[in-house]
């Protein structure tokens, strides 16, 4: 590590370059996670601030520099009065309530199902796995594919099975929204199936052994044993599968754009485009605050909900 | 006798119902990328497979598609680098030595602010810090975003792989005469290979996949990604669909490889990632 020194020779001082070794030795603990330091502070510890100075100021780019005005709580009394706002909050909140306990239960059904199989585990978790990798934008795209009115899939099908009548899916204000949540679901169902078959394959094998030796049936062993046992997993999966709802974007750009009419308006489409259409970026950024705020309401009452269920 | 159970049958028929149910919209995207247009239209399950859309997607006189690839590429690859170092750097040292938890807690907790704000929240402030720099519509741009946005996983990935090498393996390297930087550079690095290659699949994956970074922060195909360029192409030619199939399979082609080659790799990340937070 040192510079070996001649112990006959007077002591020197070591080389400058071996100190200098010698002391990022002794605080590389502070050195390699500089880089992370510096990283949040600049990209999220400065955008919060700036986020924040934002929502009280109306923000204008004039000659590519940004001039700032504080208006104070204006874009608070702007909210209130936004029609879109109340319509984009009830979308939102049908499409996350509707994902997450459709595909809570359906991931629940096919984690069970595919714990108790020998065979073909492989092929399911892998063709399962492929939506969460492939980009939202392609998913739009291909599902824009399947809805087509004429030359769609789902249409096609129906056709070859009798039915001529066939719907309109994205741009029927009815259907637009279960179109919309259909997507989500093949999109996200395997993110819970993921994290609750890892539940599963963590359980103790011995208390089900013990459970059928004493008689209880498959169900009850069900309802009793696995079901207390994977709470905690399934209160962060739904936690989480709230999270990510809340910030569902991509898909619905591509299918409806939050139409037709504000049938599919959610929240982040909104902010989204009163930040690029109308270029209003105080007002956007007050609107992803509030966003935020409605996000970690959940999540502390998700974290009691674990807290108790520990 | 043991009498013969139906319980298998219903129980793979529906999970075959499933696997045709994700599969589906692949296939049928798959197999429209091959059509002519007349094809397309026909509905019939015959048809002449062409490349002819595959051909227009990337010829440069008619689309910006080959640009689009290489700066997704470009990006993909960028984060992922910067990610890995940045992120194993950071778990190394908050897995290998005393931290006040005042500290590591203002860290970690930090990282998963990030993880639960949504994407919207940093658009603006981002966009001002893009314009300021003067690499609003640059790969820099997207890059910066996408940093951000795949620096929690990453770091939870590693943080996990590191507390699981034993104490005394460096100590063993210290006392041989390496100093703190060999020692993690030639023993911990190789031991979390593992790690390392779960976190750069899912930060190369996360930064390809992703949609509204590169949208807010780019105008032009100087700094746009593919899912910028396919969501253009099908809001102004809604009628292309050979093309449009042809941009969303090729879009999906990283996202097949990692399932196919790092399949388990992936799924710990993911898992992983999520029961961290």
């Amino acid at each position: 590590m040192q510079s070996s020194l001649d112990s006959s020779l007077p002591t020197k001082p070591p080389n400058l370059v071996a100190r200098f070794g010698n002391f990022v030795d002794r605080t590389f603990q502070y050195w390699t996670v500089a880089p992370l330091v510096i990283v949040l502070l600049l990209l999220v510890a400065y955008p919060t601030f700036q986020l924040l100075r934002m929502s009280v100021s109306e923000v204008d780019i004039v000659k590519g520099q940004a001039v700032w005005e504080f208006v104070g709580l204006k874009h608070l009394e702007t909210a209130l009065q936004d029609p879109v706002v109340p319509t984009a909050l009830k979308n939102t909140l049908v499409f996350v309530i509707a994902v997450v306990i459709i595909e809570t239960c359906l991931a629940l059904v096919i984690s069970i199902l595919v714990s108790r199989s020998k065979h073909l585990v492989g092929l399911y978790r892998t063709v399962l796995l492929i939506p969460l990798l492939v980009p939202p934008i392609a998913i739009g795209t291909m599902w824009r594919l399947m809805y087509d009115y004429n030359y769609g899939f789902i249409n096609q099908a129906l056709k070859l099975i009798g039915i001529v009548a066939v719907p309109t899916w994205t741009a029927d204000p009815q259907l637009a929204m279960p179109s919309v949540v259909l997507v989500d679901l093949w999109h996200w169902t395997s993110f819970m199936f993921l994290i609750i078959l890892a539940g599963l394959e963590s359980m103790p094998q011995e208390v089900n052994e013990a459970a059928r030796v004493d008689g209880a049936s498959e169900f009850q062993i069900l309802r009793y044993i696995t079901l207390p046992l994977l709470r905690p997993t399934l209160i962060t999966a739904i936690m989480l599968r709230t999270i990510f709802a809340f910030k569902v974007f991509d898909e619905i750009f591509l299918l409806t754009s939050g139409g037709p009419g504000t049938a599919t308006e959610v929240i982040s489409l909104y902010i989204y485009k009163v930040f690029s259409g109308q270029f209003r970026l105080g007002y956007a950024s007050f609107l992803a605050l509030g966003l935020s705020f409605i996000i970690s309401i959940f999540v502390i009452f998700y974290r009691r909900l674990g807290r108790r269920a520990a | 006798m043991k009498k013969i159970s139906t319980e298998p049958f219903f129980r793979h028929g529906f999970l075959m119902l499933l696997v045709a149910f994700t599969l589906i919209p692949i296939i049928f995207t798959l197999s429209t990328s091959f059509k002519y247009f007349r094809d397309i239209t026909s509905g019939s399950l015959r048809f002449t497979p062409t490349l002819v859309n595959y051909q227009r997607l990337f010829d440069p006189a008619q689309s910006n598609f080959l640009r689009l690839t290489a700066n997704s590429l470009v990006i993909a690859a960028g984060t992922m680098a910067i990610v890995l170092v940045i992120a194993s750097l950071a778990a190394y040292s908050l897995s290998r030595f005393r931290w006040r938890p005042l500290w590591s807690g203002l860290l970690l907790g930090t990282i998963l602010f990030i993880h639960m704000l949504p994407p919207v929240t940093f658009l603006g402030p981002f966009y001002l810090i893009a314009r300021s720099l003067n690499i609003y519509d640059t790969v820099l741009a997207v890059m910066m975003g996408h940093i951000v946005l795949n620096l929690p996983t990453a770091t939870w990935i590693l943080l996990d792989f590191f507390a699981n090498i034993p104490k005394e393996l460096e100590e063993v390297a210290m006392v041989d005469g390496a100093n703190r930087f060999q020692s993690l550079t030639q023993v911990l690095i190789p031991i979390i290979q593992p790690g390392i290659a779960a976190a750069g699949a899912l930060a190369f994956i996360f930064s390809w996949r992703d949609f509204l970074f590169a949208l807010s922060l780019t105008s032009t195909p100087r700094g746009m990604t593919i899912p910028v360029g396919i969501s253009s192409f099908v809001q102004e030619y809604s009628i292309r669909y050979g093309e449009m199939a042809a941009g969303a399979f090729f879009a999906m082609i990283p996202a097949l490889l990692m399932v196919a080659f790092a399949q388990r790799y992936i799924i710990k990340g993911l898992t992983l990632g999520a029961l961290k937070g």
